[in-house]
């Protein structure tokens, strides 16, 4: 990066360390930030929707819509959402390929399943082989924000159903005494009352989300996880920058990096909850009305 | 080779007896429930053991938490920050880059001899981070209920002439004990999900000595259907976490055994909060 760097062995000190932070390999580490980011950007508002419609299902009055969303979020509940992070990207690839493979090459005689194998034809593959790194990369990243997004949108549905039956029930029986139809109702008295009981469930929903990130290290996407591993492992002579094992290191910058990241939530959380309290029929939004 | 001789060749295979290999080709449904039920014999082992220890631990930094000396109360502090807010899975990597520099031959430390070899093994170096993590977890639900002991029940104890350890002992503990008790449970079972990552997370599975996620990607690998392997993995999960919820729910009863049964608290199975 920086002109004096080209010839690694004569520095030392600051100047080594600096030109050794800044090599091709540490930039790709410091993207892989952007990377986790990204997740929890995609991740949450997704599994915000897909918690959404699971909480409204599992209130349905439709008897199997209402198994199926009971049991959505029993499931995730009762088993690691490690098991589902390994599960649901195999699962999800495999399934992509066999209804690619249906469609694609309806010739196909021999069975997918031989033995130990998954075979699909060539056309059916995801992503095709002939397909550049990027997209492999990418397609990977996709089958991670699925598997999140199944685990956290239960979770999710589990606070909204709760924040759903916490609205108090005079509320909803005003807005019946006004003559709303159910779905009225729903829409302009229970959803906009129901976020402030929501929020501390949500909160702590974020937070369980950003300290799940380092999960993608399993699903195989290179994350901060697999970049603190590989540039921490020991170098010997034969790189330009040799050094013994700084995996320790490494994973403190990481720890260090989560506390702050955390940290900063709560804060920002704590706000929102002072914000979302003003002219609610709760506790915190009677003192605010009081001290007004 | 029939199911029950199956059984007893891989039953104890994640402890060391059995035979070396695993099953590597024509891999059958009973090897699958065999050893992956093999493997849920780490994960009650870590959840357990964790869980005894962090109970204590847990009540001690609570309490230290809710001391007005800052020299007590800033250590509990700084340690429920430090475990809540970083996640497990680098806890487990930096703990494990952390043994591993340790000196082999042990520290020596007033005269004795510290052993460090089996800290980079999972069943001590795992365990303790394990310990640590729920520790700081309950301690945080104990804090909150400690907090939130009725101010009439220190009246009480106080009217009675109780005063330290006696009035903690029979008045604040248990109480503390009682409203902690449903998001405690909650932690339990975060905990037993947490014992899947430990062999994911830097501690090698040492002669293929793994718990149940261990030998489920195994076969996930080796078969490449996940649709086997996973399914059986959460099903004994979900029969553990029945169990537990069962144990729990019968100290609940004890615990509030004073209580006219319609003013009992019941566990909540869907706490809004989770960890």
């Amino acid at each position: 990066m920086f002109a004096s760097c080209t010839d690694p062995s004569t520095l030392d000190g600051l100047n080594w360390l600096a030109c050794y932070l800044t090599t091709g390999k540490h930039v790709l580490f410091y993207k892989s930030f952007i990377v986790v980011l990204t997740l929890l950007a995609v991740t949450a508002p997704i599994a915000l929707g897909v918690g959404f419609l699971g909480a409204i299902a599992a209130r349905s009055k439709v008897a199997p819509v209402r198994w199926f969303g009971t049991l959505y979020t029993s499931m995730v509940r009762g088993v690691p959402d490690i098991v589902f992070f390994l599960f649901v990207p195999l699962a999800m690839d495999q399934g992509f390929e066999w209804t690619r493979h249906k469609i694609l090459c309806p010739d196909w005689s021999e069975p997918i399943r031989q033995g130990n194998d998954f075979l699909v034809c060539s056309a059916a593959k995801l992503p095709l082989g002939s397909a550049p790194q990027t997209t492999h990369e990418i397609y990977g990243f996709i089958l991670a924000v699925i598997a999140f997004s199944i685990v956290f949108g239960a979770f999710a549905a589990n606070v909204l159903s709760g924040a759903m039956s916490a609205v108090p029930r005079a509320q909803m029986e005003t807005a019946e005494a006004y003559g709303m139809s159910p779905r009225q109702s729903f829409w302009r008295i229970l959803v906009p009352q129901m976020w402030i009981y929501a929020l501390p469930g949500l909160s702590n929903l974020w937070m369980i989300l950003i300290k799940a990130t380092p999960l993608l290290f399993l699903l195989g996407v290179e994350d901060i996880v697999y970049w603190a591993r590989e540039l921490g492992g020991a170098k010997t002579s034969h790189f330009d920058y040799p050094h013994p094992d700084w995996r320790l290191w490494y994973f403190l910058g990481l720890l260090v990096f989560y506390l702050a990241f955390t940290k900063i939530s709560e804060i920002v959380l704590d706000r929102l909850t002072i914000r979302l309290s003003r002219g609610q029929a709760t506790v915190a939004g009677e003192q605010m009305r009081k001290a007004a | 080779m029939s199911c029950l001789q199956t059984i007893s060749d891989y039953a104890f295979r994640s402890i060391g007896y059995g035979p070396r290999l695993l099953p590597k080709s024509d891999i059958t449904l009973c090897e699958q429930v065999t050893l992956i039920g093999s493997g849920m014999l780490w994960n009650i082992y870590f959840g357990v053991l964790a869980l005894a220890f962090g109970f204590v631990f847990a009540t001690l930094l609570a309490v230290a938490k809710n001391t007005p000396n800052p020299w007590l109360r800033k250590p509990a502090e700084w340690f429920m920050f430090l475990f809540r807010g970083s996640p497990l899975f680098i806890q487990f990597f930096l703990a494990y880059e952390l043994f591993v520099q340790l000196p082999k031959a042990g520290i020596e430390l007033f005269g004795m001899t510290l052993e460090t070899g089996n800290l980079t093994r999972a069943w001590a170096g795992a365990l303790i981070v394990l310990f640590l993590n729920t520790s700081a977890y309950s301690a945080e639900i104990f804090y909150g209920a400690l907090r939130s002991v009725p101010k009439g029940d220190m009246e009480a104890a106080d009217a009675y002439g109780m005063v330290g350890w006696t009035r903690f002992r029979r008045v604040t503990w248990p109480t503390m004990l009682r409203l902690a008790w449903p998001s405690y449970t909650n932690e339990a079972i975060f905990l037993f999900h947490a014992t899947a990552l430990v062999f994911f997370s830097g501690f090698p599975a040492w002669q293929q000595k793994g718990d149940a996620l261990y030998y489920a990607s195994y076969f996930a690998e080796k078969t490449f259907n996940p649709f086997v392997p996973y399914p059986i993995v959460a099903g004994y999960f979900v029969v553990l976490i029945v169990i537990v919820i069962g144990i729990f729910n019968i100290i609940n009863t004890r615990l509030n055994r004073h209580l006219p049964i319609e003013r009992r608290p019941r566990l909540r199975f869907k706490p809004q909060i989770i960890r």
